[in-house]
């Protein structure tokens, strides 16, 4: 098991400080540190276990029933292919496979180099504009499987300047 | 406590409020086809829908296990809509289960099957995808086997009650949830103690004991000195198995039915409790008189200790050094009655009956070997000695009373029966202890402030001769955590402390007999609460017949001390009868 360090380990506990007074702390905490790491591995629940008394268990059956949580680090860029009713009707499901297909990992994995992740969403509120995919925060509207690998190297692109 | 009226099939009855319609059914002498409650509701989730009928002022049918009933409420338990409809939750639950009954050494006490019987529930009604299956076979002790799983939550609920451990939990969600500890890890990497309660109230296989009866048929064939060594609880239940009522020993019955099996020596462990309580009663004098570490705290219970490693690594010096019982009689049987058979140690193989998983775990333990020879081979649990012996034809029911084999051992005293309860190890010890100090047996022979037969702390000051002992005795993790961390604190009270992995002490050990009230119609209704009691009071009740109380006043440990180990604690013994312990990681590093 990968050690934490010193330092992770004090940021959790403050984190589960911050909720001492709370009847049920656990998904409260559990959202702070997936915003704060990206993801919540085993060690770190084993830190919050300690602190709140809520077995390891317990804790691993939340983060792995909400979709939100994440046991493993998230690429740089997470793209979220919703594939509620309005956007599959649309033809989500091909933008998706598309996504896939070029990046070649499937949904819920990250790539390689660390540069993206693949989620499939269930319905993000923007049947207006459907299939909507939302990328790091930035939303594509009526995307079509045409312009994928655009959007694609847009950001690879990206990454080109900055190396 | 206010009472209501209700009826139930039309009949008006009187129960009391707030009770669950399945309960007050119950009272008034219907059993309405259930999964989900089960010792006071533990585990109580409403979720299978199992136990669904007809009350007045519901919207459509109530699941009768957690809907309370109030005043006036008309309850349907037969109409045909009540009927059909938990025919159809139990066929739902078989459209996601393997359904290999046959081959399931649950059959006989699953209550999966059960309700599907009474319910009539029909074959392949719902046919369709199944679940991902996981199979955990890599623990000694346990073994977990989701295909058979019905998401109930009794296991989950019963580690956290008992131990406050919650080792397994819920993983992932809707088609893909699964029991499981955490990252659907085996038991063997988890901080698991392989206690088993989670197997106890199991309604279907999904949790198991991990055989061992292979490896003794092995052990036959390849024309190995089998000797077999029976712990003290099990004579307190296996009677159950044979339908006797719970709380009968059948000691002698249990003797002629191992005699029966071939097994080429019948040794009570009681004789390894007596030799326990003579290295153990002379540790703790030692630990008195020359201040060492204290509290000392008893090492018979491998649950108790697995759980020791993992979470008190530094407590570990408060253990005491010896090995438990049928570990120490193993290396007795190996070493001198190996010798006096003529026999190599290694073509002799000890099975030791247990009423407990965690000895499957504890037998290959690297530090219970002499010279690389482990002191057990195989451990059978009450429930797989009463399988061994339903195999052979035996008609236990039948058979004689017969007695232990006694040659260089099988003597015992009534301290050492008592072993299998709560507070019995400490009581054995005091009985010694008392003596060594004194010079004289402790009058009453009993100490009865530390008796009892369930989890909970107990605790009390016995003065011998003006020196004062205090002790305390805790069975479950949850009671042992109380009093370990006022150790880590400094703020323990005590001389000696009795820790028992199982709430109860062995006799409610992980591989004892089901307790399934619903499949035991001839015991009283509330047999869930008794039961301790009464396996308790049949080794209470061995103990008085005995002549012998005292560990030390067994003849066969007098002479096994004056031929061969010299004193308690000596170096010989310490060689034979002591062990060490290491702190352990929770959750280790697996590979992936």
């Amino acid at each position: 098991m990968a050690k934490l360090s010193d330092q992770s380990v004090r940021t959790i506990v403050e984190i589960c400080g911050r909720y001492k007074d709370e009847k049920t702390p656990l998904m409260m905490i559990l959202s702070d540190i997936q915003n704060e790491y990206g993801y919540i591995p085993l060690e770190v629940q084993e830190v919050v276990s300690k602190e709140t008394g809520i077995s390891v268990a317990e804790i691993y059956g939340v983060v792995t029933f909400y979709s939100f949580f994440s046991l493993q680090p998230k690429g740089k860029y997470v793209i979220g292919c919703c594939l509620g009713t309005a956007c599959y009707v649309k033809g989500a499901q091909q933008v998706i496979d598309k996504f896939s297909e070029i990046l070649n990992i499937k949904p819920g994995e990250t790539t390689q180099d660390g540069m993206f992740t693949l989620d499939a969403l269930r319905c993000i509120g923007a049947c207006g504009i459907a299939p909507a995919v939302s990328i790091s925060g930035t939303v594509y509207p009526k995307v079509s499987v045409d312009q994928v690998p655009k959007i694609i190297e847009e950001y690879r692109a990206k990454e080109g300047e900055v190396a | 406590m206010s009472k209501v009226n209700i009826k139930i099939e039309g009949v008006s009855y009187q129960v009391e409020e707030g009770l669950t319609v399945l309960e007050a059914a119950k009272a008034c002498g219907y059993e309405i086809p259930s999964l989900c409650t089960y010792n006071h509701g533990e585990c109580n989730q409403g979720s299978c829908r199992v136990c669904l009928v007809e009350a007045t002022g519901a919207r459509g049918l109530v699941a009768s296990c957690v809907y309370p009933v109030n005043e006036g409420m008309e309850i349907r338990i037969s109409t045909p809509k009540a009927v059909e409809a938990r025919r159809r939750s139990v066929e739902l639950l078989l459209s996601n289960h393997n359904q290999n009954c046959q081959q399931c050494d649950k059959n006989g006490h699953c209550e999966l099957l059960h309700v599907a019987q009474i319910t009539g529930a029909r074959e392949g009604k719902y046919q369709g995808i199944h679940s991902e299956t996981y199979l955990d076979e890599l623990a000694p002790g346990l073994v977990r086997d989701t295909s058979k799983c019905i998401l109930c939550g009794r296991c989950i609920a019963r580690c956290s009650n008992a131990h406050g451990l919650g080792i397994l939990g819920f993983e992932n969600r809707g088609f893909r949830t699964y029991v499981s500890p955490a990252e659907n890890r085996s038991f063997a990497d988890s901080p698991c103690i392989q206690c088993g309660q989670c197997v106890n109230v199991c309604p279907t296989g999904a949790l198991m004991e991990h055989s061992e009866i292979d490896k003794v048929d092995a052990a036959v064939k390849a024309g190995k000195h089998v000797v077999i060594q029976a712990a003290p609880a099990v004579r307190a239940a296996l009677g159950e198995e044979f339908g006797y009522p719970v709380g009968t020993p059948v000691t002698g019955k249990m003797i002629a039915a191992m005699r029966r099996l071939g097994f080429e020596r019948v040794y009570d462990v009681n004789f390894g409790a007596d030799l326990t309580i003579m290295e153990e009663g002379t540790e703790l004098l030692g630990r008195l008189q020359s201040g060492g570490t204290l509290p000392m705290i008893t090492s018979c219970s491998p649950g108790w200790v697995n759980y020791a490693e993992y979470n008190y690594g530094d407590l570990l010096p408060h253990l005491s050094s010896c090995k438990s019982p049928h570990e120490m009689q193993g290396a007795v049987i190996k070493s001198v009655w190996a010798e006096s058979m003529g026999y190599a140690p290694e073509d002799v193989f000890v099975v030791s009956v247990m009423p407990c998983v965690a000895k499957k775990f504890e037998k290959q333990r690297d530090q219970l070997k002499v010279n690389g020879i482990a002191d057990v081979d195989a451990v059978i649990t009450t429930r797989e000695l009463a399988r061994m012996i339903k195999r052979s034809g035996i008609l236990f029911n039948r058979l004689p009373d017969e007695d232990w084999d006694s040659d260089i051992m099988g003597e015992y005293s009534g301290a050492g029966v008592i072993f299998g309860v709560t507070g019995g190890v400490m009581e054995a010890a005091l009985r010694t202890v008392y003596f060594k100090l004194t010079g004289q047996e402790y009058g009453p022979i009993e100490f009865k402030e530390v008796r009892g037969h369930d989890a909970g702390i107990r605790e009390a000051t016995i003065d011998i001769n003006g020196t004062k002992v205090s002790v305390a005795i805790a069975s479950g993790m949850k009671s042992a955590r109380v009093l370990l961390d006022e150790i880590r604190e400094g703020k323990s009270k005590y001389q000696f402390i009795e820790i028992m992995g199982c709430p109860g002490g062995c006799i409610n050990g992980g591989g004892q007999p089901y307790i399934k009230p619903v499949l035991m119609p001839n015991e009283p209704d509330d047999i869930i609460d008794t039961y301790k009691e009464k396996r308790a009071e049949a080794l209470y009740s061995e103990d008085e017949r005995q002549t012998i109380r005292q560990s030390h006043n067994n003849p066969d440990i007098m002479a096994l001390y004056e031929k061969y180990l010299g004193e308690p604690n000596s170096h010989k013994a310490h060689e034979l009868l002591h062990t060490s312990y290491a702190a352990r990681v929770g959750f280790n590093e697996v590979a992936k």
